[in-house]
C-alpha cells in the first residue's frame, strides 16, 4: 500500500490552483471537471510521479467548523517538506504569506507554519540529518 | 488576585509554558505543546496544555490575542511586577 493522495479544503479552487502552483511552487497535475466543481490536483516539480495533494472544495458544512476550530489553535493541516526553513520563509513572506509560526528549531528538525490562504494552515519541514540531533 | 498568580505559578508545566511564551512572540497553542515536547520533553496533550492556558491567563499572566484567524497567546509580567512592587525585593538585597 502506498499514499498517492491526500487533500486539503479550499475554498475557492482557482485562487487555490493559483497560490499552491505560482507562491509555493507545485505544479498542476489533474484537472478534471465534475459539475461545477474539478477533480484538482497538484504534485511537487520534484517528484512529479509522487504523492497527489487535492484542492478538494470546501462546500460541505462541516468543513468550516471543523476549520475554524483548528486555526484558532494554530493546528496545521498538512505539511510539506522543504531543504530549508528559514529561506522558504523568507520567500514566501516576500510573497506576501503571513505565518502564524516562524522557523522553529525544535532540536531534530525546522518547522514553521503558514497560512495558505484558502482556509488552512500548512506546517513547512526541514529535518536535520541523523548526525546533528 | 496575588492568591491566582502564585497557584497559576506553583506548576512546573505552567512555569515552563510561560518561559517560552516569555522568551518570544505570540505562540498559538499548537507551537506551544510543539516547544515543550521536543524542547522540554513533555508528553501532555493539547487539553492538559489547553487548561493550563486558561489558568495562567486567569492570574493574569498570559493574555490573548486574536491574529486573523488564530489565538496567540503572550507572556504578562505585570502581575509579577506587583508582587515585586508589594515586597521590595531589591531593598533587601542592598543591606
Amino acid at each position: 500500500m502506498r499514499i498517492n493522495l491526500t487533500s486539503v479544503f479550499v475554498d475557492d479552487q482557482r485562487a487555490a490552483l493559483a497560490f499552491y502552483t505560482e507562491v509555493l511552487g507545485f505544479t498542476k497535475r489533474r484537472d478534471v471537471p465534475i459539475g461545477d466543481d474539478s477533480w484538482l490536483t497538484v504534485v511537487s516539480p520534484e517528484s512529479p510521479d509522487g504523492p497527489e495533494l487535492l484542492l478538494e472544495p470546501s462546500g460541505h458544512p462541516a468543513v468550516k467548523p471543523y476549520r475554524d476550530a483548528l486555526a484558532e489553535d494554530g493546528i496545521p493541516l498538512a505539511q510539506f517538506a522543504v531543504d530549508d526553513v528559514a529561506a522558504e520563509h523568507a520567500r514566501l513572506t516576500g510573497r506576501g504569506v503571513v505565518f502564524t509560526q516562524p522557523p522553529t528549531d525544535v532540536g531534530s528538525a525546522v518547522m514553521a507554519v503558514f497560512d495558505d490562504t484558502c482556509g488552512n494552515l500548512i506546517q513547512i519541514v526541514a529535518e536535520k540529518p541523523a548526525a546533528q540531533h | 488576585m496575588v492568591g491566582d498568580v502564585f497557584h497559576a505559578l506553583d506548576d512546573r508545566t505552567r512555569r515552563l509554558v510561560l518561559d517560552e511564551l516569555a522568551a518570544g512572540d505570540g505562540k498559538t497553542l499548537f507551537e506551544i505543546c510543539a516547544l515543550l515536547t521536543t524542547r522540554h520533553g513533555l508528553g501532555v496533550t493539547r487539553q492538559t496544555i489547553s487548561q493550563h492556558l486558561g489558568v495562567l491567563e486567569s492570574a493574569g499572566l498570559v493574555v490573548t490575542e486574536r491574529r486573523g484567524r488564530c489565538k496567540f497567546h503572550y507572556f504578562n509580567p505585570e502581575p509579577l511586577a506587583e508582587i515585586a512592587r508589594r515586597w521590595h525585593t531589591e531593598e533587601r538585597t542592598q543591606r
